[in-house]
């Protein structure tokens, strides 16, 4: 640039003479960069992506909820004041109890006034009230009640236990008097998994179909197309339920458990092989593509090496949005008794109780379970909202 | 135009016959054949089996044939308006289903028309008023719609309903009209008790069709002819009735393809928790007692739903939009 510059000003001269810049050429010079700029250019695509996640506020923090919670799962028995089947049979449909800090005027810190049942003998209800004669403190870092941590070995330690002589249910007891905030809690270990496992799964068969059906086209891709087509003209539940149903009743509930993740994920793959198709379809035409194929690779290696990293955040994306409807067909399937059996105790399995209109008018505490799931509905769809947004940085 | 419609509507022969034979296998899955089942059940409860019956039956539905055959014949008596046998009923399935799949029909043509009448004005309003207060407050109300499973919803409809009003909301018709002969009470009644049901099953589906309508909406309405009208001086009104809403029609009719398995199966497990004489507490019974072909005629009327649904979409859409009349039908 500076030499053209110069040679054009000297031609206007009597002497034309050849003038050349001695200044060492920088072909970067007109357009320099900063140094956020070039950080901003060098950033890989992940690094884009996270940068842009982190400006959607609501995703992040729904992120961190979801952290949370699955966290929780792996520690759930430190955290809870009881295990999960862990019976009081003297505190049975026992209401949620408050954790009290002020005695009779004075600061005492957390504690529990102990329960004290009645039997109405008009109505036949066991009605509880508190004794608040004397305080009894919450034990904090406590042993309590023994568990097998993740069947591994025996322990007794809790964050929290119930204090002695008094008992400590937050959120009440079931009809056979189980702490309901402890079986959430367990619950959640089964509920959450099932949604992970379940979109491992269809995430493989939609990578599987979507990739043959968008890769070679013509044969293959009608028919698959057309198998999607049939699987999407079903309404899911009743088929869930149909499936469900013929589980055949002689399985272990562990073997349930992958049964029922395995019928989710059957009937979830079509979205997923669709968008993987349609974006295969745009991405083969491209340049790279086609000189991958002119050098010789595999299709094995061009699907897999050049084309799904083109868009796999946005399948990921995807996949984190259809987390929600596998949870939520698990619970569902578990609420109308067709899904998960106890002892396996999934947050359907526990609304499973809640199920007639006298246990929501009498016991509504039984119907709290639905309360992670709307939690955990709402952080996986603002969560993938925020991640199909970054996914597409340059937007 | 009536090539695509003819071709449109061949095209289903392939897709119920498909559905057909998944539906049969799901029928033949459980261990042993229903009739087996049947005898053992009722030898245990120390009833008589009269081995006159177990032979007619067995052979009007051919139980010791090969299943190629079996289906054959449960195909064929579809079309003679035979669906099989009830044994949890002992009648013929068509006796026990009585009037629950129209019943199911109507309570899925009011949830899609109320999700089209609450959806509409609400996703124009969100995509006209992006970032407002009102946008921000519907489109929570949108997620929670989403995300509260509808059963749930069901349960605390029915305990509000208690409380507060001291009804209960359950069924589809008041209790003098079940089953009567149809007739106008009975037809006033069943519009006065299916609102709840409609609301409930339709609550997920509208929050999700705002999202779209929004969605679908502001991506029209950056686009350049938008901006040409303004520049010509259009009022917004205006604009926003002569293009862009024209545009986002046209999906709202092609997206009963996805809208319809949801609300049926909402309808579905609603139905259950409010015991609405629809085909859900029925179904789900049957599939509990392995009643299969009970439950196999349901399966496929609900299928068959979904398809017709899905005809009559396209074949809207065609009616609507120039773009695929012409273009021979290439649509979706």
């Amino acid at each position: 640039m500076n030499s053209v510059a110069t040679g054009t000003l000297a031609e206007v001269g009597d002497t034309p003479g050849h003038v050349v810049s001695t200044a060492p050429f920088d072909p970067a010079s007109a357009a320099r960069l900063t140094v956020e700029q070039e950080h901003f250019y060098l950033a890989s695509q992940w690094t884009l992506m996270w940068w842009k996640f982190k400006r959607h506020k609501v995703a992040v923090i729904s992120g961190i909820v979801l952290l949370l919670m699955y966290g929780s799962c792996l520690v759930t028995e430190i955290l809870v004041p009881y295990n999960l089947h862990s019976r009081h049979a003297d505190f049975i449909y026992a209401p949620p109890q408050d954790v009290h800090w002020m005695h009779e005027g004075k600061f005492v810190g957390p504690f529990v006034y102990p329960l004290v049942k009645r039997l109405n003998m008009e109505t036949l209800k066991r009605e509880y009230s508190e004794d608040k004669a004397r305080p009894y403190p919450l034990r904090f870092f406590c042993s309590g009640d023994a568990y097998e941590f993740w069947g591994f070995f025996e322990a007794s330690f809790h964050l929290v236990c119930p204090p002695e002589g008094a008992s400590l249910f937050l959120w009440g007891t079931d009809r056979l008097g189980r702490d309901v905030m402890s079986r959430i809690f367990y619950g959640a270990r089964i509920s959450l998994t099932i949604g992970l496992l379940g979109i491992f799964i269809s995430f493989a068969l939609g990578l599987l179909f979507g990739g043959i059906a968008g890769y070679f086209g013509g044969l293959p891709d009608m028919i698959i197309q057309r198998v999607i087509e049939i699987i999407r003209s079903f309404p899911e539940l009743p088929l869930w339920m149909a499936l469900s149903a013929v589980l055949p009743v002689t399985w272990s509930p562990l073997l349930v458990y992958f049964g029922i993740t395995g019928i989710l994920a059957l009937l979830d793959w079509t979205g997923l092989a669709r968008a993987v198709r349609s974006k295969l379809l745009a991405l083969r035409e491209e340049d790279y593509c086609t000189a991958a194929r002119l050098m010789g690779a595999s299709p094995k290696r061009i699907i897999g090496r050049h084309l799904l990293p083109g868009f796999m955040s946005h399948l990921i994306a995807a996949a984190s949005l259809s987390i929600p409807s596998m949870i939520l067909g698990e619970t569902a399937l578990s609420f109308l008794g067709i899904g998960l059996r106890p002892p396996i105790t999934s947050w359907g399995v526990l609304l499973n109780e809640a199920q007639n209109i006298n246990v929501v008018a009498l016991y509504p505490w039984l119907m709290l379970p639905v309360l992670p799931v709307i939690v955990v509905i709402l952080a996986f769809n603002f969560f993938g909202d925020g991640l199909r947004d970054a996914a597409d940085p340059y937007r | 135009m009536l090539r695509y419609v003819v071709n449109r509507i061949l095209l289903m022969i392939p897709t119920m016959i498909a559905i057909s034979i998944i539906v049969f296998t799901i029928i033949q899955l459980p261990p042993g054949n229903y009739l087996e089942s049947y005898i053992a059940e009722l030898q245990a409860q120390g009833e008589s089996v009269d081995p006159q019956k177990i032979a007619f039956l067995k052979q009007e539905y051919g139980l010791d044939k090969p299943p190629v055959e079996q289906y054959l014949r449960w195909v064929g008596g579809m079309f003679r308006g035979d669906f099989g046998y009830s044994f949890e009923y002992n009648l013929p399935v068509t006796k026990v289903v009585g009037d629950r799949m129209f019943l199911t029909i109507i309570v899925s043509a009011f949830t899609i028309l109320f999700t089209w009448a609450v959806a509409f004005p609400i996703g124009i309003y969100s995509a006209t008023h992006q970032y407002s207060w009102g946008d921000y407050g519907l489109s929570l109300l949108g997620f929670l719609g989403i995300a509260i499973p509808n059963f749930m919803l069901a349960l605390v409809m029915l305990y509000l309903a208690n409380v507060f009003f001291g009804t209960s909301i359950g069924g589809l018709m008041g209790p003098e009209f079940i089953g009567k002969p149809w007739s106008w009470p009975k037809i006033v009644s069943i519009l006065e008790h299916s609102w709840i049901p409609v609301f409930i099953i339709g609550a997920g589906g509208t929050a999700g069709m705002i999202r779209k309508m929004r969605a679908n909406l502001l991506d029209e309405l950056q686009k350049q002819y938008v901006t040409t009208a303004r520049a010509k001086g259009l009022p917004p009104g205006k604009v926003l009735r002569k293009y862009p809403l024209r545009m986002a029609l046209n999906f709202f009719i092609s997206d009963i393809g996805s809208l319809l398995p949801h609300i049926i199966s909402g309808a579905e497990i609603t139905a259950v928790v409010l015991s609405l004489p629809t085909t859900g507490p029925m179904l789900l019974a049957a599939l509990k007692s392995q009643d299969m072909y009970l439950a196999g005629s349901f399966l496929m009327f609900l299928a068959f739903m979904i398809v017709v649904g899905v005809l009559i979409s396209d074949l809207a859409l065609v009616a609507l939009d120039p773009r695929i009349r012409l273009q021979g039908g290439v649509a979706r």
